[in-house]
């Protein structure tokens, strides 16, 4: 049985969305107030485990008396706030960081981007062939997992997942800055020379698909990577006896990616080396 | 954590400029032998971890000593201070002044920005580079603005090497020479060496490997303003021994001027002189402060209208109030002295000219707002307002005006200089709090706004060099005085930076209210006037038509343009204004930090629509316009601070008011 912490009763704050009034818990973010009404504010670099880092600014929306826009991914929803979500203005800037992001970084693996890039009219190749674009290549230097930053949007999720707010490994950063800034390791070294730890609890949070398993990044470059001949079975990890729930995706009666349920209470999405990547000895049919 | 050090050891140097700072280490957990002890307990870790805001003072310790910083030292640097290597090396690389590949020692800083570029800095640069090759021993780089726009065009040079003057200690007699000299004598003494004692001169530099040249020279950075390719090359490869800046006062054209308020000491005061500052009315705010007690310093700073002089205009007195009324301790004060503004210089002259009133006024906001720690962070790039400062703050603490029982009075507080190394970003005010806290310079998410949650997330109150040294004439004048200068909504004086085409740049005080027109006619501003730039990079273009602007908050607001900083930038007809649109968009471009998508990406897309506009006019370039708006509107509306939210507004601006593609 999964019991599900209830956590403190929060009060109810009232503000106006969209012309309409909610009612929120306390603490709770637009965004959450957004999704409760059942609005679809895009959203990227927002994490359902991860502190907001509000980078992307795909989720900005209008918030009366604020000189700027807002994003609805960390502002905290106050009482008496007027909220609007789709107007030409919010939606414009949506618009342009779509256009941005899209003439810079291949999105071909970033869940809805094509869906929202037609919903909001969004030209990706008005700035020209010259638009300077990331131009990375994938980085293939373990057995495990696959970093193709060419698809990298800097949504700063693996760094945090990495550091102090999962895994307390620290093996990754921000590197330079501005167009240049990037995701590595000490020195940009192999992963391989870094202190990663292997648990792919970066992968997990990846929203982009910058960050695969091998075994992922080798199906789709086979073009045998299908997702709607995958199975999703989730089971207890056999390792240890902590517990983790696993979610296996199988595509043709062989594991495929390993993931764990982000709700889960023992693991919130986070798993070990062993869980994450142990799984090949299952599929051993000799 | 899961720390892990390479194999990669430091050179005896980089050690021992790391241990300079940190003292030696204590245990093999941070890098000493293994001891017996250590086999009983570990010192360090948790320890270690509390200081990671010396990881910027530590990269720069050894960049000054080797000139840059090297895997075995950044290795050696986090094994100190427990601090991941890849979170260093994020820190390290966001930074322009550090380099994580080997580079010469010498390193020769063109600026390049506006008002250097209208002096000719790019032939400057252009013919320094031809000459100085790969064997000179010298990198030539182009810079943002150096803060140097009253002297353009300006090079910087710094060469990493020992220091022969321990830090926070300035050599004696130190007054107007650039170059730190030698522990034994002053300019031109012969530099410790291995006995050769060819350190200097241009054959040791055209010999000398990469990277080494540390080890045999000492630590010397040298301004060179106005810069010729000739002075720029001869400064560039004997620093020590480069001719002495112009004293702060030619900075000054109104030097003398009895009816000056703050920079009145300029050119009058000793800046080296602590008894010479207050023979010339120092210290008698401070003593006012104690008379009055806190909560009444605060209402005094509230009722002369004080507006911060940094950009934002926010009320001075509000932010002190709300800082000083949080329940969490301690409080913090910060002074932001990273001006990085293009054709912003104020800070530096004041910090040069008047060190000792910057001290005094961060001693009475502390003082105010409750806080016994002051940090006054300083640009990088500012080697003579950092010289000065350190001198200044020894001084201070010397004589008892620093410290514990300042003047008897039983208040407590102590400052620290931390240096910037080459980030605009980091004068955004939540950003310097992550540059100083030793994580990368990048601004934080408001709310909690900083007098709340600032740095190391405690109440925090930072201001302006100039912000702070108003609050002067704001005590000794008292608040109704103070506020009868400028005009109702813009109190007191302000300072001008004016460069470009006027016979008489620098730094100008005026009272809230003086118009544009005034202002230019003071500083002698020539016939063939095109554009005056106000705010610097982040503000506003206007014509020669729109002189009569009163040059207060309110007066620019309403005319749609900004008072910024207070810089004020002719140009005349001999500059292209696509070149200089140009320029401010490769500004930005280099500058953002990269943390949100509409800065990040915008600023590029603005520097290529730029590009591709740069020879066009009218309905050729109209599309390019179009995108340009489109993109500048969505970075002001979403962006996370305040960089991305201005980086539009000159090009708009010269597009708008000036025609400038028609």
């Amino acid at each position: 049985m999964t019991v599900t912490p209830l956590g403190i009763p929060r009060r109810l704050l009232e503000f106006t969305l969209d012309g309409e009034p909610v009612r929120v818990p306390e603490g709770s973010t637009i965004l959450d107030a957004c999704r409760a009404a059942g609005k679809d504010v895009p959203t990227l670099c927002e994490g359902d485990t991860l502190t907001p880092r509000n980078a992307c600014r795909v989720c900005v929306v209008e918030v009366e008396g604020s000189r700027t826009l807002v994003p609805a991914c960390s502002r905290r929803a106050e009482p008496g706030m007027e909220v609007r979500t789709s107007t030409e203005r919010a939606r414009h800037s949506r618009k342009v960081v779509l256009e941005l992001l899209a003439s810079s970084v291949d999105l071909s693996t970033t869940p809805r981007t094509a869906e929202w890039i037609k919903e909001y009219e969004a030209e990706p190749d008005r700035f020209g062939p010259g638009a300077a674009r990331l131009d990375e290549e994938p980085r293939v230097d373990n057995d495990l997992y696959v970093r193709d930053y060419d698809k990298c949007i800097l949504c700063y999720k693996c760094v945090d997942a990495c550091g102090d707010q999962w895994q307390n490994t620290f093996a990754i950063s921000v590197a330079g800055r501005g167009f240049d800034a990037r995701i590595a390791v000490e020195h940009d070294a192999p992963l391989t020379d870094s202190a990663c730890v292997y648990c792919g609890n970066c992968i997990e949070v990846c929203p982009t698909g910058a960050l695969s398993f091998k075994s992922e990044f080798d199906m789709r470059a086979a073009g045998t990577w299908d997702e709607s001949r995958q199975t999703e079975t989730t089971t207890v990890c056999a390792y240890c006896g902590v517990g983790c729930n696993l979610t296996l995706h199988v595509q043709d009666n062989e594991i495929v990616k390993v993931t764990s349920p982000h709700d889960n209470p023992v693991t919130h999405g986070n798993l070990c080396i062993k869980g994450r990547f142990g799984f090949t000895h299952v599929q051993n049919r000799d | 954590m899961d720390l892990r050090f390479g194999d990669s050891e430091p050179t005896d140097e980089e050690r021992a400029a790391v241990d300079a700072l940190l003292g030696p280490p204590e245990s093999s957990w941070e890098g000493a032998d293994r001891s017996d002890a250590d086999l009983r307990w570990a010192r360090g870790g948790r320890a270690a971890r509390d200081r990671r805001d010396l990881l910027l003072p530590g990269l720069h310790a050894v960049n000054d000593r080797v000139g840059w910083i090297s895997e075995g030292a950044l290795h050696y640097l986090c094994r100190r201070l427990t601090v991941p290597p890849a979170e260093a090396y994020g820190v390290a690389t966001f930074y322009a002044m550090f380099s994580v590949r080997p580079r010469p020692a010498t390193v020769l800083h063109i600026c390049t920005d506006l008002a250097c570029t209208a002096a000719g800095a790019n032939q400057l640069h252009t013919s320094v580079e031809a000459r100085l090759g790969p064997e000179s021993g010298v990198q030539v780089e182009r810079s943002p603005c150096l803060g140097l726009c009253e002297r353009a065009p300006a090079a910087l040079v710094i060469r990493a090497g020992d220091d022969p003057a321990r830090p926070g200690v300035p050599p004696p007699g130190e007054c107007e020479n650039e170059a730190r000299p030698g522990p034994n004598g002053g300019p031109g003494a012969e530099p410790p060496g291995d006995g050769g004692g060819t350190s200097r001169s241009s054959e040791a530099e055209s010999g000398g490997g990469k990277g080494r040249r540390g080890r045999e020279t000492p630590r010397a950075t040298a301004v060179c303003a106005p810069a010729t390719p000739e002075t720029a090359i001869r400064t560039a490869t004997a620093p020590e021994s480069a001719p002495a800046e112009p004293p702060p006062p030619t900075a000054v054209p109104q030097a003398g001027d009895p009816t000056l308020t703050l920079l009145h000491r300029i050119g009058a005061a000793d800046p080296t002189d602590l008894d010479d500052y207050r023979a010339h009315g120092g210290y008698t705010a401070l003593r006012r402060a104690f008379a009055l007690g806190p909560a009444a310093v605060i209402r005094e700073v509230t009722d002369s209208g004080l507006l911060g002089r940094g950009g934002a205009a926010f009320p001075t007195g509000r932010k002190w109030q709300a800082t000083a009324a949080q329940p969490d301790h301690p409080h913090y004060l910060v002074c932001n002295a990273d001006e990085s503004e293009p054709g912003t210089f104020k800070d530096r002259v004041l910090m040069e000219g008047d060190p000792f009133a910057l001290v005094e006024a961060m001693t009475i906001a502390a003082y105010a707002t409750g806080a016994h720690k002051g940090y006054l962070y300083l640009r990088g790039e500012y080697p003579r307002a950092l010289r000065r400062m350190e001198h200044a703050i020894a001084q201070a603490r010397a004589r008892g005006l620093l410290g514990d029982d300042i003047l008897g009075q039983g208040h407590s507080f102590d400052m620290e200089i931390r240096r910037g190394a080459g980030a605009y970003i980091c004068g955004e005010e939540t950003a310097l709090f992550n540059s100083i806290e030793g994580h990368r310079g990048e601004p934080r998410t408001k709310p909690p706004f900083p007098v709340e949650k600032g740095l190391f997330g405690k109440p925090t109150v930072e201001n302006n060099v100039e912000t702070l040294v108003n609050v002067l004439p704001v005590l000794t004048m008292g608040a109704q005085a103070y506020a009868a200068i400028g005009t109702e909504r813009s109190t007191g004086p302000k300072l001008f930076c004016v460069s470009g085409s006027v016979a008489r740049p620098g730094l100008y005080e005026l009272p809230f209210g003086a118009t544009l027109g005034e202002l230019l006619r003071l500083a002698g501003v020539r016939d063939n006037l095109r554009a005056v730039l106000l705010g610097g990079a982040a503000g506003g273009f206007v014509r020669p038509d729109e002189l009569d602007i009163p040059l207060t908050f309110e007066g620019t607001r309403a005319a749609g343009t900004t008072l910024g900083s207070g810089v004020v930038m002719a140009f005349d007809d001999t500059v292209p204004l696509p070149r200089l649109l140009l320029r401010i968009a490769e500004f930005f471009r280099d500058e953002s930090c990269g943390q949100c998508v509409p800065c990040r990406v915008g600023t590029v897309r603005q520097e290529e629509a730029l590009h591709r506009i740069a020879d066009r006019r009218g309905a050729d370039a109209a599309d390019d316009i179009a995108l340009l708006r489109e993109v500048g509107r969505a970075m002001r509306d979403a962006s996370i601070c305040g960089l991305g939210q201005t980086a539009w507004n000159a090009v708009e601006s010269a597009i708008d008011r000036l025609g400038a593609y028609e």
